[in-house]
Formats: structure tokens, C-alpha cells, sequence
């Protein structure tokens, strides 16, 4: 057997392999560092990121390469995801460096986390079995958990991290059950083999369906869509705003490949029965996200229940790839690609309007209460520009980068034949427009109570900045981030 | 003879009760991190049954990386849980009432 032994092929696996061994860098060099140099851990990992995002870019040459006896994927759609993954991990940092200082959470634990994090989010982004789906979602969920109690002071911090952490244990195993039985139902772990399997008809259909619904279960407690929704709102709102940000933002990337990977390359056979069930699913996130939105006065809630709705939209665009019984793989592409245009434009907003909850804050206040946004208009008339383009774009108000990601989604179920689905979305939508409208209302209508001047870091001024001025200006040229979203999964599908 | 069958159903019936155990438990923490633990074995009971019946030597090599990765997260749990004990001095599952809305 050992004769039959073949050395994989490294390279495609360059940026996770750097990921890994500067983490240990980071390890080592943590115990070294004192107090007054904390700032190098974060230093180290801010280049990390960006020379896995230099070694991603050098290995994505189109291609789609299997290594490692065909676990691991390298193909367009993994290094475009991967990019916009260090993206909202880099931004998350620098938003998120001076609330950690001030709160003395900014130790090496933290970073080591964080990258760890998104080492799973990497492997989910690149799995090619179910196997490593499996291990790189374990390992992104684990350091979510621990990160979500890293204030271990907190009751409310760790309160939440122990329902997150029973969550999204119930969830991976709900996964775990349906992998299984996908599993015994086409003798493989493998995503291209598994579809090759059903595609010659071979499977057990009743096996192959009851171990769908886990599948599709696990994915939409991964989501947080409705109904296994009820643990983002109190994450969302017990998190330190820095790990919230965090959890609504890269893992979207990383759970919108595992939907790919497991429901469009792996079970496409089925894609009636869960097209069905996904769109149950998004049509319950958009009425039910948008209209408890409404209720809450903490703005961190407030975007927990936003988050639900958007991935409502976002699962709408997954749900509008097939037709009736016909594939035409033009229109299965255009409704993917919606969805993934989506996922970027809700990430881009929610790291803006979570990077101004951030703003906001200071040693000893959290600015998580709408109220912290009255009068903010005449403390910062810039930022409270900054917070009306992120509260217009997620409201899809045009001419914004959310009012296109929504127009490009509600095509695609319109195309699909989903008319009443897509009227009763744009009908939420606007109930949903009255709870971003009333921030907007605080910061420009009304006195602020507050006076104190934003202290903020410049490089987090001008990083946030361009955050506002790239969701105002992809807004103008929405072509061009639509056919980026287009050709990468022309390439990958 | 025991077949495939029989397998199958014992561990959906451990999956079940483990699910049961999550939702119904109101009273103590470590309960509910062994209905945990209890699922991901129910998963792991399938993975062998089908792995032998199948003569498929995969699943039950997925079925180590369960074990190991149960166990990181029983340990990354029980982490949490000495966090939350020493914040409120209880493992009470109804304690858990501090974030709503």
C-alpha cells in the first residue's frame, strides 16, 4: 500500500499553510510580548492576512485543482471568496483595535482566534469532501465560541456564548446526520463523486431526501435563518460588538460556499426538494426578520434581526436557479450569482454600520442603544453622512450597492416564477425601510445628549470612510461587481 | 442477524433522544453538553454501520475525526461553562435570561 503513496500537490494549499504556521508565530511570540507591545500581535496578523491574500491571488490562475487525495478544491470561486474573507477579517481588526485596547481584551488569544477562525472558514471555503466541509466548519465554529466569551467578566458575554455554543453543537450535528445518510445513501464522502452517483441514478432516493432535510436544517441553523434563527439576535447583543461584527460578517462567505458546495455541486439531483424548502425558509426570514427589527432598541439587535431578513434575500437568490424540471444553466448561474452579489453587498454594509457602533463607543460606554445615534450629525456631520449611506443601502433605497443586490435577487425569483414570493419581499423590505429610516431620523432630526468628540484612530476614520464611499460608489457601477460575481462562478460551476 | 436496519434505527432513536435532551432539559447545563456528545455518537454509530455495509472504508474514518473534533468541542463547552459558573454562581438553563427582546 505505501508503494501506492504519492506526495500531494502543496501549492494550491499555500495561503492556509502560511495561515496556520504564523499563527504559531503569533503563539510563541505572544508569550515573549508585554503589555506595551500587544500592538505587534495584531501587526503580524494584519500581514498575515495580506500575504494570504498575496499567495491567493499568485495561485488562482482559473483552474480548478484537487489535492490532498481530492479533498481540497482550488478554484475560482474558492479564491474569490477567500479574498473578501481576509477582506472583512482585516477590517474587522482595524475597527475593532480600539475598542479591544480600551477594554483590555486585546491579547494575543484574541488574534490567535480570530485567525484560526478564519483558517476554518478557508477550509469550509475550499472543501472538495465532506470531510474537510465538516472540519472547517468545526474549526470556524469553535473559535467563534471561544471568541464570543473572551470577555469572560461579562455575564451577558458569556451567557451568549453558551447558547451559541449549544446552537451551533445542535447544528453541526443535525449536519453530521445528514452527511451520514448521504453517505450511506452514495457510498461517498467526496462532492464531485456523490454527484456523480445520484447523476447515474444509483442512490436511494428516500435515504438520500431524509438526510437532505438535516443537511438543509444545519445549514440554515449555520445561517441563522428562520425558524432556527432565535440564537442571532442574543449573540448578536451579548457579543463584544468587535466579535459580533466578526460572526455577521466573514462566516457568510464561508457558509455561502458550504451551501454551494453541499446543496448545488453534491446534491443537485434533489434540487427540487430543497429549492422548496429553502424558499419556505427565505420567505419567513424576510417577513419575520423585518418585522421584529421593528421592536428593538438596541441597534446591535436591531442589525441581528436585519441580518436575518438579508439572508432571507440571500437564500431567495439560491432558491431561483432551477426552472420546473428543466436545468438551463444559464439561469442557474445568474440566480447563484445574485446571491453571491448579495452576500458582498450585506457584508459591506454590515461591517459599516457595525464599524460605527464601534465609533461610537468608548472606555466604559457601549453605544448599542439606538439613543447613542441622536444628534450624531452635529458631532460628526462626515460619519452621520457615513451611517445614512449604510442605513439607505440596507434599507435598498437606489442608488446604493443594496438596492441593486436586491433588484439582482428579486429578478432572479421573478424569473423563476416566484411573482407573489418576490412582491411579498419588496412589501417587507419596506416595512424593514421604517426601522433603518428611524436612525437616520435620530442622527440628523434630533438634539444629541452626548457631547463628547469621537475618538477615534485615523486609520480607522479612513478605513470606514472608504467603507461608506465603496457601498455609495459600487452602488454606481453595479454592472461590474455583478459580472465579477458572474464569470467566477462561471468558472467554478 | 442484525442488519443495517437495525442499526440505522438504534441510532435515530439515540439522535432523538439526544434532541429531546437539548430541548427539554430546563434544569442543568452538563446535561444538555452530554445530549451533545450523545448525538455526535448516534452520528458516529451510522457512519460505522453504513461504512461496514457498504465496504466502504471512508466513513468510519470520518468517524475518528468526529471523535477527536467531540472532543475539542466537550473541552471548548466545558471552558464556557466555568466562565458562566463563575459569573453567575449557577448552571441553571432558566438562569439564562439576561439577553432577550
Amino acid at each position: 500500500m505505501l508503494n501506492n503513496f504519492v506526495v500531494p500537490d502543496f501549492y494550491p494549499l499555500a495561503p492556509e499553510i502560511l495561515l496556520l504556521s504564523m499563527s504559531f508565530v503569533i503563539l510563541l511570540a505572544d508569550l515573549v510580548l508585554g503589555k506595551t507591545q500587544r500592538w505587534v500581535a495584531f501587526a503580524l496578523s494584519i500581514i498575515t492576512l495580506l500575504g494570504c491574500a498575496a499567495l491567493t491571488v499568485m495561485t488562482a490562475d482559473g483552474q480548478t485543482a484537487l489535492t490532498m487525495s481530492n479533498l481540497f478544491v482550488d478554484d475560482l470561486l474558492s479564491d474569490f471568496l477567500k479574498l473578501m474573507a481576509y477582506l472583512s477579517v482585516i477590517m474587522v481588526l482595524v475597527y475593532g483595535r480600539q475598542y479591544l485596547v480600551v477594554r483590555g481584551l486585546d491579547k494575543g488569544e484574541f488574534y490567535l482566534l480570530v485567525l484560526f477562525a478564519t483558517l476554518g472558514m478557508m477550509v469550509m471555503i475550499s472543501a472538495a469532501s465532506l470531510l474537510t466541509l465538516y472540519l472547517g466548519l468545526e474549526l470556524m465554529s469553535l473559535s467563534l465560541y471561544a471568541l464570543v466569551a473572551i470577555d469572560r467578566d461579562s455575564k451577558r458575554a458569556t451567557e451568549a456564548a453558551m447558547k451559541y455554543f449549544v446552537l451551533g453543537a445542535l447544528a453541526s450535528g443535525l449536519l453530521l446526520y445528514g452527511m451520514s445518510m448521504v453517505y450511506g445513501a452514495t457510498g461517498n464522502l467526496n462532492i464531485a463523486d456523490i454527484s456523480q452517483v445520484l447523476y447515474q441514478g444509483q442512490a436511494d432516493k428516500t435515504v438520500l431526501v431524509f438526510g437532505l432535510v438535516f443537511i438543509v436544517a444545519g445549514i440554515a441553523f449555520k445561517l441563522g435563518v428562520v425558524p432556527f434563527h432565535m440564537w442571532i439576535p442574543d449573540v448578536y447583543h451579548g457579543a463584544p460588538t468587535v466579535v459580533t461584527m466578526l460572526i455577521g460578517t466573514a462566516p457568510k462567505f464561508a457558509a455561502f460556499a458550504m451551501i454551494l458546495r453541499l446543496l448545488v455541486y453534491a446534491l443537485f439531483a434533489v434540487v427540487a426538494e430543497w429549492q422548496q424548502m429553502l424558499l419556505i425558509m427565505a420567505v419567513l426570514s424576510i417577513a419575520l426578520g423585518n418585522l421584529a427589527a421593528i421592536a428593538q432598541k438596541n441597534i446591535k439587535r436591531m442589525l441581528a434581526y436585519s441580518a436575518i431578513s438579508h439572508m432571507g434575500f440571500m437564500l431567495l437568490g439560491l432558491t431561483s436557479g432551477v426552472i420546473g424540471k428543466e436545468v438551463d444553466p444559464f439561469t442557474a448561474i445568474n440566480a447563484y450569482s445574485s446571491s453571491l452579489y448579495y452576500t458582498l453587498a450585506y457584508v459591506l454594509m454590515s461591517l459599516g454600520s457595525f464599524g460605527m457602533v464601534l465609533l461610537l463607543s468608548r472606555a466604559g460606554h457601549e453605544a448599542e442603544e439606538l439613543d447613542d445615534f441622536k444628534g450624531l450629525n452635529q458631532r460628526s456631520p462626515w460619519f452621520a453622512g457615513m451611517m445614512l449611506i449604510f442605513m439607505l443601502s440596507m434599507a435598498g433605497i437606489p442608488f446604493f450597492i443594496g438596492f441593486f443586490a436586491k433588484f439582482a435577487v428579486l429578478t432572479a425569483a421573478i424569473k423563476a416564477g416566484h411573482l407573489y414570493v418576490a412582491i411579498g419581499a419588496v412589501m417587507f423590505s419596506l416595512v424593514g425601510a421604517f426601522y433603518y429610516l428611524r436612525v437616520v431620523k435620530l442622527m440628523y432630526f434630533d438634539a444629541a445628549e452626548d457631547k463628547t468628540p469621537l475618538l477615534a484612530r485615523t486609520s480607522f476614520r479612513i478605513l470606514l470612510s472608504l467603507n461608506g464611499i465603496a457601498v455609495a460608489a459600487f452602488g454606481l457601477f453595479p454592472d461590474a461587481v455583478m459580472s465579477l460575481c458572474t464569470a467566477v462562478l462561471l468558472h467554478s460551476l | 442477524m442484525i442488519s443495517l436496519s437495525h442499526y440505522l434505527t438504534l441510532a435515530a432513536i439515540l439522535f432523538a433522544i439526544s434532541i429531546v435532551g437539548i430541548f427539554l432539559n430546563r434544569k442543568n447545563l452538563i446535561v444538555l453538553l452530554m445530549a451533545i456528545e450523545l448525538m455526535l455518537l448516534a452520528v458516529n454509530l451510522n457512519f460505522v454501520a453504513f461504512s461496514h455495509y457498504l465496504h466502504n472504508l471512508s466513513g468510519q474514518l470520518f468517524v475518528f475525526f468526529i471523535l477527536v473534533v467531540a472532543a475539542a468541542e466537550a473541552g471548548i463547552g466545558l471552558a464556557i461553562l466555568v466562565v458562566l459558573f463563575r459569573n453567575l454562581s449557577s448552571i441553571h438553563v432558566d438562569d439564562l435570561d439576561q439577553l432577550k427582546g
